[in-house]
């Protein structure tokens, strides 16, 4: 039986300043097999593959690779035992092109000094092609979508010609047919003998690619299964620790009149004639693939971006929202999709991000800030939302994703808007983070708000909108009721099928 | 996020040194000041001490206007050329049986205001990079500085304004009352106004505050006109103690405020740095300063101890940031 896994990690401990962030963790991965790794945020997933990277040491335990024990103390390392890692956060360059990404580090040297471009970009070309993708490998980073950056990543790990490859989280930013396409690569990899680490919170994806599943929870060991053998609630209850029985609590609210009336709002190269009304109560939900001009039509609509022509109505009165100040005058606030760049004050406490969308509320006289007024609301949002941090005070870069989001949440649920716009609101964040923050939108309905969440997320969707609109290249394809809505009917909307 | 599991016998000994590295400037202030006073016995004196914390008030003044521009992850190389032009604007409006008092400090202020206003517009508005803006502003108004002077200095004051430079009231220097209040008013717009929430936000994530509804363009105008406005004061300042107004007064003055910033912990990245920070650092280079002339260390190598502290204050700011 101990021959055929190709890496055994034992009894893996690592503990960070007051963390133990790793208790006796392990995980055995068999040659060809996709083995996903699953786990709260901060059960100690990614930790425990970082030190597999070479990117952390352990504190104690083994790492056996094919028989023997092996140690990495740093990724080159790793990489020379044919180790490679798909990161959770993108790392790629923006000013250098994609063929200089890729090779970064190992390019094709002339004399050992002068780097041979061509040579470079031909083997970059041939790797995109024999992987299918469509990406000229000499423009540069930065003209890249999220999505076709991760897609570049994903080209680079399995550029090393690695027996195992790990993926952190490499779906949280490209499409369902981006998946796909993923899943074909995964599955021609396992044929050629590569074992991949699968690192995900989407259970359905764990269901279509993986053979077997460990668990983690709290930073320890708690399971490996053969697929076959799990439900999906069996994972759940694994890696919660308890039963979670609704997974999309819908709060059944009473629809009201319209609050938001949009009108052929167009903005050139971006989106064309979008029109749709959302009603007090609702929760409207906005399907699409990456790309389709979702976030851009709410870019517009919260005056970041002016769009070209359209009319926007509020309570039925015409609004002229040009910056992100007349959108919260009037009753809007936006939850941005990329909390990291668009969303958080990294470097500032709990307290500074919670208060930076509504100090106008916490001035006295026209300039002083009311420090008393301040701690006591951030307490409470902080109690409101569940956001685990030891004080206010404590720097956001410290949280984890769900937390982080959840301060995010909070920021914008104390403008006290009527109309909340959730941009990919539970992307990269764990189960249980994310079901408190659908339980969250459905407390903000029943107290007369409106939502507009924008998924790529079809269970999402599905489970938690009164209706849905779909947007595909930048025009509305489509709009369905919750009880019509499927995952076909979306899915050709979203693709242009119909 | 897993839970925070401590030992409680750790727990003493962890907020020590979370103690010690959060206020790790203050004590290396207190540790030179120890060992200034071992080596040199006039080091302690009062009237020595007091004449350290004159020598620094520029440069700490010049320092708050910096380290708010800093915080929002800009620069400010204009500063001594605004001194060199606000001396100077004051200075002719100082003569005796001219103008009041009044008539050369709102002048004076005012011309450091513009000077700041002109930074934020290109910063803001025209959007170039902090640097270059202020380093053309730092070579123009130094040939303005010539230009109204003629390249000669100007001279010959009223008994008031030679008083801010040079008076005393209750025993201490005006310009320490100087220093005290434009700390004060920094400080206070910095950490209790919803500017000053703005500021760190814009140096935290100009996005994010965007997105926040921020208005950052009328947020980084008044933070450069702020700063343009404390190097004036410290501008005037100067031109009283020196009793002229001089076209080269002030130079490389930007370097000393950006140091003081930086030693006390306003971190280049943005969105991090404190008023009093900027000031223990002004001290530290001032007590740096003071120390070595007492113990007749040769100028030169004053040059290399100052350089070594800043370069050693910004990798003790690192491992405090970790």
């Amino acid at each position: 039986m101990e021959e055929q896994y190709i890496l055994e990690m034992v009894d893996i401990s690592k503990s960070f300043p007051g963390v133990q962030a790793l208790k006796g963790a392990g995980i055995k991965v068999r040659k060809g097999s996709v083995h996903a790794l699953m786990g709260e945020n901060g059960a100690g997933k990614s930790t425990l593959m970082k030190i597999l990277g070479g990117l952390q040491p352990a504190d104690s335990g083994k790492i056996i690779l094919k028989g023997q024990e092996v140690s990495f103390s740093s990724p080159s390392e790793s990489l020379k035992n044919k180790i490679s890692m798909i990161h959770q956060e993108l790392t790629s360059i923006p000013h250098m092109t994609v063929a200089e990404n890729i090779y970064l580090g190992r390019e094709p040297l002339a004399g050992k000094v002068f780097v041979k471009d061509s040579d470079q970009n031909a083997r970059a070309t041939e790797l995109l092609q024999g992987l299918g993708i469509q990406i000229d490998p000499k423009i540069k980073m930065v003209r890249l979508s999220i999505a076709q950056m991760q897609l570049i990543e994903i080209a680079k790990a399995i550029s090393y010609n690695s027996e195992i490859i790990i993926m952190d989280e490499p779906t949280s930013a490209i499409t369902e047919r981006e998946v796909e396409h993923l899943y074909t690569m995964i599955r021609n990899l396992t044929k050629k003998g590569v074992a991949v680490i699968y690192i995900s919170h989407k259970l359905n994806e764990i269901f279509n690619i993986a053979d077997e599943v460990t668990v983690m929870r709290d930073g320890e060991y708690v399971n490996t299964k053969k697929i076959e053998e799990l439900t999906r609630q069996d994972i759940i209850s694994m890696m919660v620790g308890r039963e979670l029985t609704h997974m999309f609590p819908k709060v059944e609210v009473e629809i009201g009149e319209p609050v938001l009336e949009v009108k052929n709002l167009t903005r050139a190269g971006k989106f064309n004639n979008i029109s749709f009304t959302l009603h007090k109560g609702e929760i409207l939900g906005l399907a699409g693939l990456m790309g389709a001009g979702r976030t851009e039509v709410m870019e517009s609509l919260f005056g970041l971006v002016p769009a070209n022509s359209g009319e926007v109505l509020i309570k039925g009165k015409p609004v002229n929202i040009k910056s992100a100040s007349d959108a919260k005058k009037n009753g809007l606030a936006f939850i941005t999709e990329d909390r990291k760049l668009t969303g958080l004050f990294l470097p500032h406490s709990v307290k500074d991000n919670i208060i930076a969308a509504s100090l106008d509320r916490f001035v006295v006289g026209g300039i002083f800030m009311n420090e008393k007024s301040v701690n006591g609301i951030c307490e409470d949002q902080k109690k409101l939302l569940r956001i685990k941090t030891p004080t206010i005070e404590q720097k956001v870069k410290n949280l984890s994703g769900g937390n982080q989001q959840k301060v995010l949440l909070a920021k914008w649920l104390l403008t006290d808007a009527d109309i909340i716009i959730l941009d990919e609101p539970t992307r990269g964040i764990d189960v249980g983070a994310k079901s408190e923050i659908h339980a969250l939108m459905g407390e903000l309905v029943k107290t007369g708000k409106s939502v507009i969440m924008i998924s790529s997320e079809l269970p999402e969707i599905l489970g938690m909108s009164d209706r849905i609109i779909v947007m595909h290249e930048g025009k509305l394809t489509g709009e369905v009721s919750r009880q019509d809505a499927t995952q076909d009917v979306l899915m050709s909307f979203a693709t242009g099928t119909i | 996020m897993s839970e925070v599991a401590v030992k409680p016998n750790n727990d003493l000994s962890k907020s020590v040194k979370a103690f010690l590295t959060k206020y790790s400037i203050y004590f290396i202030l207190v540790l030179l000041v120890a060992i200034l006073t071992f080596l040199s016995p006039a080091f302690l004196k009062p009237v020595n001490l007091i004449n350290i914390v004159r020598q620094i008030s520029l440069i700490a003044i010049v320092g708050f206007g910096v380290t708010m521009i800093i915080i929002t992850t800009g620069i400010d190389l204009s500063s001594g050329s605004v001194i060199a032009v606000a001396g100077i604007v004051a200075s002719k409006f100082a003569h005796p049986d001219t103008y009041p008092l009044a008539v050369a400090l709102i002048l004076g202020l005012g011309v450091g205001l513009l000077a700041g206003a002109i930074n934020g517009f290109f910063v803001s508005i025209v959007k170039l990079p902090a640097f270059i803006a202020t380093l053309g502003m730092m070579l123009s108004f130094r040939g303005v500085g010539y230009i109204l002077s003629e390249g000669h200095p100007i001279t010959n004051f009223t008994k008031e304004y030679d008083f801010i430079g040079s008076g005393y009231w209750l025993g201490l220097p005006l310009m320490i009352y100087i220093l005290f209040g434009a700390a004060v008013l920094s400080y206070v717009i910095l950490r209790h106004t919803k500017t000053g929430k703005c500021i760190y936000a814009i140096g935290g994530n100009q996005q994010a505050a965007v997105v926040s509804g921020i208005n950052v363009k009328k947020n980084l105008m008044f933070v450069y006109s702020y700063a343009g406005m404390m190097s004036a004061l410290a501008g005037i300042m100067l031109s009283s103690r020196l009793s002229s107004g001089q076209p080269t007064a002030g130079l490389t003055y930007e370097m000393d405020a950006i140091s003081s910033a930086v030693i006390g912990g306003t971190s280049l990245s943005g969105g991090i740095g404190t008023i009093q920070g900027t000031l223990i650092g002004a001290l530290i280079i001032g007590v740096l300063n003071n120390g070595m002339d007492l113990m007749h260390i040769n100028a030169y190598y004053q040059q290399v101890v100052k350089g070594s502290i800043i370069v050693l204050a910004v990798i003790l700011d690192k491992a405090r940031n970790r």
